[in-house]
């Protein structure tokens, strides 16, 4: 049984097809990508899927379990934590407040709360930032937040919206080997959007392709970079 | 404590003692007012529970106390139960009040100022309805029964007694919001309001059920301002609406926190003890000129404490909006940094 299963997912916005019949899935411990041009409906499916919007049609399943339409409480509560591409800290709250926050979803005391946080932060290398508050963070620091405050609610399927933008190769490099110790050590799930190819590349079984909502390839790295669909997609007719 | 610096430590049992000892060392006058301080940092303690831990904003404050001070007068004037027990009913009917409004505002997704405005209509809305309530004495007003010898002595169910034992009560009162919101913002609801009132989205992303801890915000705010109105009630002796409910008193309770620091624990406090006398000397001053012909005595001066008020808060606003408390915490380093907390 896959871990999440997406059937014939559609979303329009004022007669928009943001996201148009897609379907897919991801199977237990492994890392898909989501990838595709610029408003291909990628971060759509993924508010789709989180519960920050309701499909007009389709279903989404978490391990056999119906969460179509439920609402982000109830979807986090389910089993699934995300990342926001235009991060969401919590500004007046210190880094590791912030994650603490995410911890308290499993955790019943605070101060248990705070020691997995703090864990969390040093698998992320913020350890050093925690008395921070997330409002002075750079921007890849935030990122890197985002990650550990969804890390913090233990979920089963962690949903990724381009947490390695704006990073340095080398940056980039560390987030791909933390999240593969991680799948090593929790046997984790991911669900990633990324432009970077070479954390794509690095990190993912399996990729799917979105263009103008619609999936137009799927397979693994290596199958869906050689896929003239998609190299079209991107680069346009005249370059296949 | 913990988080204080010994000097923080020694300001907290000091300013303590202080509070403790104010009966016995000040002149009436100075107690009455002590009384307005306590009283508003009590109610500023409940409205920064809303808008600086939840992030909702509420101008309309009035209407909880309003209700309480109704709801315990009428038990106690017409049919005889004590203020001890009347204030059960007062905070139930203050909850239900803003359990109301919580749930419009948040059940249908009214945010922000639109969520103030909603507060405001009740407001005025139960303003006009009791001006109408004759069984409430309408605009003429209601009136507590106190007889001469009740106010020696100390009669705690009936909230009937000296000065000094208002004094003790309304202390009792600042000191245990202050110490349960203290206890709530380092407990789960702390952290899952700050989270909210910071990006409510996020808060829902990682399994915070939004509307369930704002409506807890709402619930125990207006019920802070329930018991308050009974306070008000005994410690007045008579209820009108416009004196009770009208809007500056919605205002006058957002005052000291905005002064001292929103969201912050201490600044509601801090706040009323800078504002309250400051406000009480103009209005001496003001009088005494009047009596020495500095001001001649037909010029109207009742707006004069006003005009202060709102000159403080727009000053606090253009220069320290976070307050004048984290201000004072840093340059008095009453607070550790937070790398040295445990």
């Amino acid at each position: 049984m896959a871990m999440l299963d997406v059937q014939g997912l559609s979303k329009s916005f004022r007669g928009l097809r943001a996201v148009s019949d897609v379907t897919f899935a991801v199977p237990e411990k492994g890392i898909v990508a989501l990838i595709g041009p610029n408003g291909a409906g990628k971060t759509t499916c993924f508010n789709l899927i989180a519960g920050a919007l309701r499909p007009d049609a389709g279903s989404v399943r978490l391990a056999g379990a119906d969460i179509t339409g439920r609402r982000a409480d109830k979807v986090c509560d389910a089993g699934i934590g995300r990342t926001f591409q235009l991060v969401k800290p919590f500004q007046d709250l210190t880094v590791l407040e912030n994650v603490t926050v995410g911890a308290l979803h499993k955790h019943d005391g605070v101060a248990a709360a705070k020691r997995d946080a703090a864990r969390i932060l040093e698998m992320l290398e913020l350890g050093d930032k925690r008395h921070m508050h997330a409002a002075n963070l750079t921007l890849p620091d935030r990122k890197r937040l985002e990650v550990a405050r969804a890390l913090a609610t233990q979920p089963k399927l962690l949903l990724l919206d381009e947490v390695m933008a704006g990073l340095r190769p080398t940056e980039t490099d560390r987030i791909v080997a933390v999240l593969q110790r991680l799948r090593a050590e929790t046997g984790i799930t991911i669900l990633l959007i990324e432009h970077v190819m070479r954390a794509v590349m690095a990190l993912s079984d399996h990729v799917i392709v979105l263009h103008h909502g619609e999936k137009i390839s799927e397979g693994t790295p290596e199958k869906v970079t050689k896929d003239p669909a998609v190299l079209e997609c991107y680069l346009g007719e005249g370059a296949v | 404590m913990n988080d204080l610096t010994p000097f923080g430590r020694v300001a907290l049992l000091a300013f303590a003692a202080l509070l403790l000892a104010v009966p016995w060392i000040a002149s009436g006058y100075v107690l009455s007012v002590s009384i307005i301080c306590l009283y508003l940092a009590y109610m500023g303690q409940a409205w920064n529970l809303m808008l600086g831990f939840a992030g909702l904003l509420s101008i309309g404050h009035a209407l909880f106390v309003g209700l309480g001070a109704y709801t315990s007068g009428y038990l106690f004037t017409k049919l005889g139960v004590p203020p001890a027990v009347g204030v059960v009913a007062a905070v139930a009917v203050a909850m239900a009040m803003g359990s109301i409004i919580g749930y419009l505002g948040f059940r249908f997704a009214i945010g922000g100022v639109y969520f103030a405005l909603l507060t405001i209509a009740f407001s005025e809305f139960v303003r006009i309805l009791l001006d109408h309530a004759k069984f409430l004495g309408g605009t003429e007003g209601m009136f507590l029964p106190v007889s001469q010898e009740s106010r020696r002595g100390v009669d705690l169910v009936n909230l009937r007694g000296s000065t000094e034992m208002y004094y003790y009560v309304i202390l009792a009162l600042a000191a245990g919001a202050f110490l349960m919101c203290r206890a709530l913002l380092n407990g789960r609801v702390g952290y899952y309001w700050r989270a909210i009132r910071d990006n409510p989205e996020a808060a829902e992303a990682v399994g915070v059920d939004i509307f369930r801890f704002r409506m807890y915000a709402v619930l125990l705010s207006s019920g802070m301002a329930g018991v308050a109105g009974v306070f008000y009630a005994f410690y007045y002796n008579n209820l009108f609406p416009e004196q009770v409910l009208g809007i500056e008193r919605s205002i006058e309770v957002t005052l000291a926190p905005i002064v001292g620091g929103v969201g912050t624990l201490f600044g509601p406090i801090f706040g009323a003890f800078i504002l309250t006398p400051m406000g009480e000397l103009l209005t001496e001053a003001v009088e005494g000129f009047k009596q020495s012909g500095l001001i001649a005595k037909n010029v109207k001066t009742d707006g004069v404490k006003l005009m202060f008020w709102g000159l403080a808060v727009a000053l606090i606003v253009l220069l320290k909006p976070k307050g004048l408390w984290p201000w004072v915490c840093e340059r008095l380093r009453l607070v550790k940094p937070p790398e040295q907390r445990g």
